[in-house]
């Protein structure tokens, strides 16, 4: 169980990132990077250079043991056991009523071994309901996520700056997939995943590891173009991929088919899961959808405005910002199911007017082919 | 250092007064707090403003804030660049990124602002 802090904890990169003159905040009890030049600037440089991430405030949270996929099994809403060795899925951890308690990735690193990452505010209680609902399995739980630190390298210069640092084999890691070995000569888990719709990696290395693979890699990246990113940028970047973030899309109020996101739960798997039957019910009954708004007029549709079609209210914006990539004001909103359709016109109250906005299919940007 | 011929709000904002005639716009500090501006909503022409009043919009990729009036008026120009270019407000806020010209109502209201010094002061216990 993770201590708790009254002062934000600060990432082994923290004296890099405020000598790179990053613009520091708190973020789930951590001091983070917001922005370095400018979020505008660095959204633009992942998209069509590469982009550096210091992510080391995430929770890693290991799994070992004959009854590790059983365990996770019971305890995630899809199925893990159903990894090959060197694979990873995109995963959540619901309540018994279907509500997300979080979105996370699992990795399968061996065939009694598993790696689960889950978002900064919510690692203690991922650890916590893991424990709760293995108690008594062949397994052992292992939090991490203090003693690991993650360096992502998101772009489509990713793989051509992070090649010669590392003796895996880039060319053969698929995307959702890792793999041990070393990246500027340290033991590393490098994984072919990221937040941002560009190819990337996240390397994952001890804490003491962390200042030399940050290094070697703005190094490695610096004749490509590669800059450090910040919060900023890692957020308006994961809305143009129609991405979720908890505690917006994602949250106790939330089920996974009312996110669009029913994939993650695997009702044919072997046993029973925790919120198996709020799930088998939530599937056919959404009390909302989640959709994509495109703004048609000058404004930016943030978290918590109301969205109207005609006179009625349907629903709330979940995340908003200025797409960097199109121009455009873009949204994600939840609205009452028989809105959800693409083409629809509804409302958002941005201050005192309503600016009209187009429902459209997520998501918004997709990285060329 | 900001400049030293301007005077300036508790809320970030810069005037320079020429006769009864007023540029105003807001400070380096502020476009740096809020990061990529990306909408500017200013008042009309011909509008009649009080100082101190919140009387537009100047928007952020991560934030909204107020523009207040530094000095009341009537609003003669505004800055038209600004619609296709709000980031000149970033790159350059005492410049190009000015964003009212006002006819000064009274300008003895020039000696509720802060001078250079005082601003000065003001940012650095921020």
């Amino acid at each position: 169980m993770a201590p708790s802090h009254d002062t934000p904890m600060a990432t082994p990169l923290a004296d890099r990132h405020v000598a790179l003159g990053a613009r520091m905040v708190e973020f789930a009890g951590w001091m983070m990077p917001l922005q370095y030049t400018g979020i505008l600037e660095e959204h633009r440089a992942v998209r069509s250079r590469a982009g550096i991430f210091d992510l080391s405030h995430m929770g890693e949270i290991f799994i070992e043991g004959p009854q590790a996929a059983v365990g996770l099994g019971r305890s995630l809403t899809s199925d893990p056991g159903s990894l090959k060795v060197g694979r990873a899925q995109y995963s959540m951890v619901c309540f018994p009523d279907g509500g997300v308690l979080d979105d996370l990735i699992v990795y399968r690193l061996g065939d009694e071994r598993f790696m689960i990452v889950a978002n900064a505010s919510n690692s203690a209680a991922v650890s916590d309901a893991l424990a709760v609902r293995t108690g008594g399995l062949k397994l052992v739980l292992d939090d991490r996520s203090l003693a690991t630190a993650l360096v992502a390298v998101q772009g489509p210069r990713a793989a051509s700056i992070l090649a010669p640092l590392t003796d895996v084999d880039l060319t053969t890691l698929r995307y959702y997939a890792i793999a041990e070995g070393q990246v500027a000569g340290v033991p590393a888990l490098v994984a072919r995943t990221g937040y941002t719709g560009e190819d990337g990696f996240e390397i994952f290395v001890e804490v003491a590891s962390a200042g030399r693979v940050w290094d070697a890699v703005m190094a490695a990246g610096k004749t490509a173009g590669a800059v450090p990113v910040g919060l900023g940028a890692r957020d308006t970047l994961r809305l143009e991929a129609g991405m979720p973030l908890y505690g917006n899309e994602l949250g106790p109020d939330s089920t996974p088919f009312e996110a669009g996101l029913g994939r993650v739960v695997a009702f044919a798997k072997e046993g029973d899961f925790v919120g198996r039957a709020a799930l088998a019910k939530a599937a056919e009954e959404p009390r909302k959808r989640l959709v994509g708004l495109k703004v048609r007029g000058r404004g930016i549709a943030r978290h918590g405005y109301e969205v109207f079609r005609g006179e009625r209210r349907t629903g709330k914006v979940t995340s908003g910002t200025l797409s960097p990539t199109l121009g455009d004001p873009i949204a994600m909103a939840y609205v009452t199911p028989s809105d959800a359709e693409p083409g629809t016109i509804v409302d958002v109250a941005i201050r005192e007017q309503r600016v009209p906005a187009e429902v459209v299919a997520l998501p918004f940007y997709r990285r060329p082919a | 250092m900001v400049p030293q011929d301007l005077r300036y709000t508790k809320e970030h904002e810069w005037v320079r007064v020429e006769g009864d005639m007023a540029t105003v716009g807001i400070t380096d500090y502020a476009a740096e707090q809020l990061g990529d501006i990306v909408f500017v909503e200013l008042p009309e022409i011909g509008r009649s403003i009080a100082q101190a009043a919140a009387v537009g919009v100047i928007e952020s990729v991560k934030a909204v804030s107020d523009l207040f009036a530094p000095i009341g008026g009537e609003v003669v120009e505004s800055n038209s660049e600004l619609s296709g270019e709000p980031e000149l407000i970033n790159s350059d806020p005492y410049g190009r990124g000015w964003m009212l010209r006002v006819k000064v109502a009274n300008p003895t209201e020039v000696g509720n602002l802060l001078d250079a010094a005082a601003y000065e002061a003001l940012i650095s216990e921020a």
